[in-house]
């Protein structure tokens, strides 16, 4: 396909994740003065908001389905290598084959090998997240494999030679005429057209034609049963099942937390996965998996494999409170609700994973050093907490991660959690300032010097370093003459005086 | 050291150092409904996602089929003769005068030109289903030897035969009691409308790259 030759992401190998450090503040910072994107950003995010509060009327039941969601994730978490391990021999049993991948390089090779294995020239993705953090569309390109997005989202996405601005809805920072142009440009024997229906049917004829060539599919996967040996897949084009059904070879990727104990974990978490991310009661599909095609089947794929993905996760669980981090079922929540996410897009991260959730994964997948401003790009407003249907604490994980961003490392201490990147953001000036800070307010008369002081002062504070920084679009801080304790002092004086005088 | 023993190996030798009590939670109650609303209710959520319901007798469902297939001017339907619904279907067609054209599927999708027949000529495909979840208005499909996966998915309309006995209340309450712990078939199916998007400006379109109808037969 023409349109596939044309996409190179502009992204070097070796760093999986394109990021140019200390970036955020200047992406955020453009993001905000793009008009266009954030009408684009609001609009959508309203709707979602609104979507999936429609889909819980009811906030008592919403909460109970949100506690068992938690408890089901945790327990399994809890057995994770263990039901990693069931899950393993029981796909083997079913005729599944599966790897295992450490890092984002392990993963590419694995899946650059089957394909090799088959002399594949082509590729046809449904949507998975874990195929855009590994950046396999690259790799496999340099290889000589074209890789085609299929989701149509994902496809818009990879024709704009752009990445995804949603983990669910890819292409959500364009609207109808950026996409309507796009196709003009890129599709060939496309006339433009705004008309959605008939975009989405141009789409269609085009991957139509993919899925029929592919030599291979990729998929990613929502939930794992190690009960059963299951792949399940969650969603509504039907790209997931042509990409999984079709060529003779589909290969799923996935992390390894997306493992459940039981099938009858399944149906719960899903509930609560399409009314958090769009406010679906279900998905048009969901495309359950056992096994590849049987001796008397008539279609599906020759071979089925898994490639189990790590990349930093198996570090987020070895901390008991970082661990539930991968209790995330991916459903994007916790982004359509966040004020800061919803002002600047998934762009500006410049994380595969963005919003509140990026914010509290991408660390342990790329090191603390590479998303150093990540932990703080948040108010701590507390929705994504609120609404995470697996009810992750993501705002108390992201003062942890600050904790851990600006600690000091030692190599002696055995509590310490081996945190890539941990003190990447230690300071030594600022270390000092919060010593002090501490040791003015650990006493009692140091601290009423202080206060004497700045009220007195305190106007005389010069208007340079964070100070500039603060009151360039907001008035300086001005203490006030009295502190508060002098003001109750006051007070109670003042009452205590009366309250005398009517005694008389 | 390979990358399982490797992997597994962090994930065992560090699960007990951290002191993770998980949460336990009972789960919430699940809504139940009498055969009546059953019916009513999935008919209601899956026409909401654009899926048509037709009610129909055990003996004219095929006679419904064909009118249905005739209004969309539909020139030729898929089916499987060998499933006990394909067979009333085929005799009904036998039986009938009519221009549908009706093709089965061949040993194998890699038999010389059937793929390309079944994605670039194929109107309409009709299958089976083994039930349905009232609360989200979905099909439970199965495919089998004689209905391939490919059925329910590639052809641009999708009849599906419903018994309206075989509706569930929720997707949990068949879980739970379908006895599907003890074996899946390689693949199984959930199918709650025709496929849409909303990927372009939270747009919804029909006919995204599965059926853009689903025409469910209830009997
Ligand atoms: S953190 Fe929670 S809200 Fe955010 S994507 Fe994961 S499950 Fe959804």
């Amino acid at each position: 396909m023409s349109n596939s030759q044309k996409y190179t992401p502009n992204t070097s190998a070796t760093s999986h994740i394109p990021v140019r450090q200390n970036d955020f503040n200047h992406q955020a910072h453009d993001a905000l003065n793009d008009g266009q994107l954030r009408t684009n950003f609001r609009r959508a995010m309203d709707g979602l908001i609104a979507k999936r509060t429609a889909q819980f009327p009811d906030s008592d039941d919403l909460e109970a389905r949100r506690l068992h969601a938690e408890a089901i994730r945790q327990r399994c978490l809890n057995k994770l290598p263990q039901l990693l391990e069931q899950l393993e021999s029981n796909l083997k049993a079913n005729g599944i084959k599966v790897h295992w991948a450490e890092t984002a390089e392990q993963a590419c090779e694995i899946i650059y090998g089957i394909s090799e294995c088959h002399q594949a020239k082509s590729m046809i993705k449904g949507k998975s997240m874990v195929s855009e953090e590994i950046e396999l569309n690259h790799f496999m390109a340099e290889r000589g494999i074209d890789c085609l997005e299929s989701d149509m989202g994902e496809y818009i996405v990879q024709l704009a030679e752009e990445k995804p601005s949603h983990i669910i809805m890819p292409a959500i920072h364009k609207n109808a005429v950026e996409v309507a142009k796009l196709f003009e440009d890129k599709i060939p024997d496309h006339s433009y057209t705004e008309d959605i229906d008939e975009l989405i049917q141009t789409g269609r004829r085009e991957l139509r034609k993919a899925f029929f060539n592919a030599d291979i599919g990729l998929s990613g996967v929502n939930f794992m049963v190690a009960e059963t040996g299951t792949l399940c897949l969650v969603e509504n084009e039907g790209n997931g099942r042509m990409s999984t059904h079709v060529p003779p070879v589909h290969v799923a990727v996935t992390g390894i937390e997306k493992v459940v104990e039981f099938l009858s974990d399944v149906p719960p978490l899903y509930h609560l996965l399409t009314r958090s991310a769009t406010g679906q009661p279900i998905t048009t599909y969901f495309n359950m998996i056992s096994g590849p095609r049987g001796e008397n089947e008539k279609d599906g794929p020759k071979e089925v494999h898994l490639v189990l993905l790590d990349n930093g996760r198996s570090q987020a669980y070895a901390d008991a409170q970082m661990r539930k981090t991968l209790q995330c079922i991916r459903c994007g929540a916790c982004m359509n609700h966040c004020p800061v996410y919803s002002r600047i897009g998934g762009h500006a991260y410049k994380t595969v994973y963005p919003g509140p959730i990026g914010k509290i994964i991408s660390p342990h997948m790329m090191g603390l050093e590479q998303t150093k401003d990540l932990p703080s790009a948040s108010t701590l407003c507390g929705a994504c907490g609120d609404v995470c249907p697996v009810k992750i604490p993501i705002p108390s994980l992201l003062q942890r991660l600050r904790i851990e961003l600006k600690r000091v490392v030692s190599s002696n201490d055995p509590q310490q959690v081996n945190m890539k990147g941990a003190g990447a953001g230690y300071n030594a000036i600022e270390a000092r300032v919060w010593k002090i800070f501490s040791w003015i307010y650990s006493s009692r008369y140091r601290y009423k010097m202080l206060s004497w002081m700045a009220s007195r002062f305190g106007k005389l504070l010069p208007n340079i370093g964070p100070v500039a920084v603060w009151s360039k679009v907001r008035s300086k801080p001005v203490p006030a003459n009295k502190t508060l304790h002098q003001l109750m002092e006051q007070r109670s004086r003042q009452a205590s005086g009366q309250s005398n005088g009517s005694d008389k | 050291m390979n990358a399982r023993q490797s992997i597994l190996d962090k994930l065992y030798q560090t699960r007990d150092l951290a002191d993770f009590i998980p949460t336990k939670a009972e789960a919430p109650k699940l809504p139940t409904w009498n055969d009546q609303q059953k019916l009513e209710k999935f008919t209601q959520m899956i026409s909401a996602v654009n899926g048509e319901v037709h009610s129909c007798e055990k003996n004219n469902w095929p006679h419904k089929l064909l009118e249905i297939a005739q209004q969309n001017k539909l020139g030729n339907l898929l089916h499987a003769p060998q499933t006990e619904w394909g067979a009333v279907l085929a005799a009904y067609f036998q039986a009938t005068e009519h221009q549908l054209e009706l093709l089965e599927y061949p040993q194998s999708i890699d038999e010389e030109g059937f793929k390309e027949k079944l994605f670039f000529s194929i109107d309409a495909a009709f299958t089976g289903s083994i039930g349905a979840i009232a609360e989200t208005g979905t099909l439970i499909v199965w495919p089998n030897q004689h209905e391939p996966r490919l059925m329910s998915l590639v052809p641009p309309v999708h009849f599906c035969i419903l018994e309206k006995e075989k509706i569930w209340n929720t997707f949990a309450e068949l879980i739970e009691n379908a006895g599907w712990q003890k074996g899946l078939p390689n693949n199984a199916l959930l199918i709650s409308g025709p496929s849409k998007t909303a990927d372009i400006e939270q747009t919804l379109a029909y006919g995204a790259h599965g059926p853009s109808q689903l025409i469910v037969l209830v009997v």
